[in-house]
């Protein structure tokens, strides 16, 4: 079944350089491994298509059931530069739990 | 084994002024670290030196001074801070006057000075230290007549050593944010300087204290699980002599501390997580055990660390010409569009009087019709109500200040319900951007200087 991220993992997000990170964290290690092989970097990219201007990063953080995104070139410019109402990448967290992936029926929770 | 119990009342400037009192007055500490320092405050904090050499740095812990010190001295609880931002001489003074006002005597507080590099950047361009953005790889050169400040950071030795000189305050200019519980640690626990795992777990520790409530359910994605948010406390570390530790936070107070709130802020602002580099140490993420072990209590241990690098990050500004940004509601039916005319309108007029921006200087955002995530989060056909949020950025403040009267009309001169315009015209302001870059760290060691004086 499809579902929203939101429903089977959380997530922080904040300024990093010109972009932002976003870490999503899994609510166990089953669905750590579903968002390892579902949230790709390129699928993260498309998903932030009206955000991010440059490329998406992705490291793999097993020990806290997390991934950990970088998206430059995210924020207008970045700082006190910025025009946006988001300079800081403050809602990208809540914006990547909208993602939706296919997920076995007994993992969605 | 003897713990050591650190906490954060203050993760930014402009965090809530009254949680470093409840930290005090709540239950048992031993550090309290205060963080007041953004990426560009140091430039705002220059521009005050400039104009007056008595100020550059945080007044706000002066207010933290005057409410806390009886406290302070009467539990023995000590403070880290980099309150002192430009001038940690001035602010030191400042404190000493307070203390001698509340009848406090025998009050001892340290400075670390140093860090400040704006008078030596000069010299060091021309010694060969190019200070390439670490974002852009460009060197700094050709920006020297526009930098406003320049400032390494610095990490926890001078910390330790202010409080081995018996400082019960300690204020820093730009040192990281997790030395502000890192040098307690190095102090108390007497860590050496090659000790990489502990070092790491004191990183590690500094890192979740270091946003304040962020650890504690503050910004926590299931925030409907946090027990009275409004009452939050902020989080403690007990850390072990040998680098293991529980983050918790005061009985009886809000919040939440859990495996999740813990890995969340873990997360914050993360890089590539096996080498989240700070002067003291490379520490890697990656090793991270957490445990639940009680009720807002969560265990972090297994922490392994490797040498620091050669190199101290600087953070550099400079002035990048000026930007406003205004705003006013519109209601009723047809709200989006009456709000995109009203951009086109207010483009129109600024053109008339022969003012344009390029595309990639100037913004409108619908608030209320997924501005902010544009294309994730859907916005409903028509909304009762949008703001309308307009910004420019020049290198001509009379550009940018001609925009600034160009919103006001849109609520006499434009489509119906436009309200909310309120505040006065937008000024322009001054655009501090911001360049990080790598410098040997022996250019920097060897000016930094610790003192020590009693009031």
């Amino acid at each position: 079944m499809r579902v929203k991220l939101a429903r089977i993992a959380h997530a922080r997000s904040g300024d990093k350089g010109d972009g932002s990170n976003v870490g999503l964290v899994a609510a166990s290690p089953e669905i750590y491994e579903l968002l390892c092989r579902e949230v790709t970097p390129e699928r993260v990219r498309a998903h932030f298509a009206g955000v991010c201007r440059g490329e998406v990063e992705r490291f793999e953080v097993p020990n806290l059931l997390a991934l950990n995104f970088l998206l430059h070139d995210s924020l207008g410019g970045g700082g006190t530069a910025s025009l946006l109402t988001d300079a800081q990448g403050k809602t990208h967290g809540q914006g990547l739990l909208e993602m939706e992936i296919d997920v076995p029926e007994g993992l969605a929770g | 084994m003897r713990t050591v119990r650190i906490a954060n009342g203050q993760g930014f400037w402009g965090d809530n002024v009254d949680e470093p009192l409840r930290l005090l007055e709540l239950g048992p500490i031993d550090y309290l670290g205060m963080d007041y320092l953004a990426e560009v405050t140091l430039s705002i904090m220059m521009r005050q030196k400039l104009k007056n050499p008595a100020a550059g740095y945080a007044t706000d812990f002066l207010d933290f001074a005057r409410r806390a010190l009886p406290l302070l001295v009467e539990k023995n609880v000590k403070v880290i801070t980099n309150a002192g931002g430009l001038n940690p001489r001035a602010c030191r003074e400042r404190i000493f006057e307070i203390a001698r006002a509340l009848g406090l005597s025998g009050l001892r507080v340290g400075i670390v000075e140093g860090d400040d590099l704006l008078a030596r950047l000069p010299a060091l361009v021309a010694a060969g230290h190019e200070l390439c953005n670490m974002d852009s790889g460009a060197p700094l050169a050709p920006l020297l007549d526009r930098v406003s400040s320049a400032n390494a950071y610095v990490g926890a030795r001078p910390v330790a050593e202010a409080l081995a000189q018996g400082a019960q305050i300690v204020l820093c200019g730009r040192v990281t944010d997790t030395a502000l519980a890192l040098g307690p640690l190095v102090h108390e626990h007497g860590w050496a300087a090659d000790d990489w795992d502990r070092l790491a777990a004191g990183t590690v520790a500094g890192h979740i204290l270091e946003c304040g409530a962020q650890a504690t359910g503050g910004n926590f994605t299931r925030f409907w699980e946090v027990p009275d948010l409004a009452n939050v406390g902020y989080p403690i570390a007990e850390v072990a002599a040998d680098g293991s530790f529980a983050v918790t936070k005061h009985p009886g107070t809000g919040g939440l501390v859990t495996v999740d709130t813990v890995s969340e802020q873990l997360v914050y602002e993360m890089g590539d997580p096996d080498s989240y580099i700070t002067p003291d140490v490379t520490a890697d993420f990656t090793t991270i055990r957490l445990a639940q072990e009680g009720p807002d209590r969560v265990a972090v241990s297994g922490i392994r660390g490797r040498p620091n690098t050669p190199f101290l990050k600087v953070s550099a500004s400079y002035l990048d010409g000026y930007k406003a940004s205004g705003q006013v509601t519109i209601s009723g039916p047809r709200a989006v569009e009456k709000a995109r005319l009203a951009a086109e309108i207010v483009w129109q007029r600024l053109a008339r009087a022969g003012v344009t921006f390029p595309e990639e200087m100037r913004r409108v955002e619908l608030l209320g019709a997924g501005a902010v995530l544009p294309g994730i989060l859907s916005a409903p056909a028509d909304p009762p109500e949008v703001v309308l949020r307009l910004a420019v950025r020049d290198a001509d403040r009379a550009k940018v200040d001609r925009f600034g009267k160009e919103i006001a009309p849109l609520v006499t001169a434009g489509p119906p319900g436009v309200t909310g315009f309120a505040g006065g015209r937008p000024k322009a302001q001054e655009v501090v951007a911001y360049w990080p870059a790598l410098l040997a760290r022996e250019e920097v060691e060897a000016h930094l200087a610790v003192s020590v004086e009693e009031v």
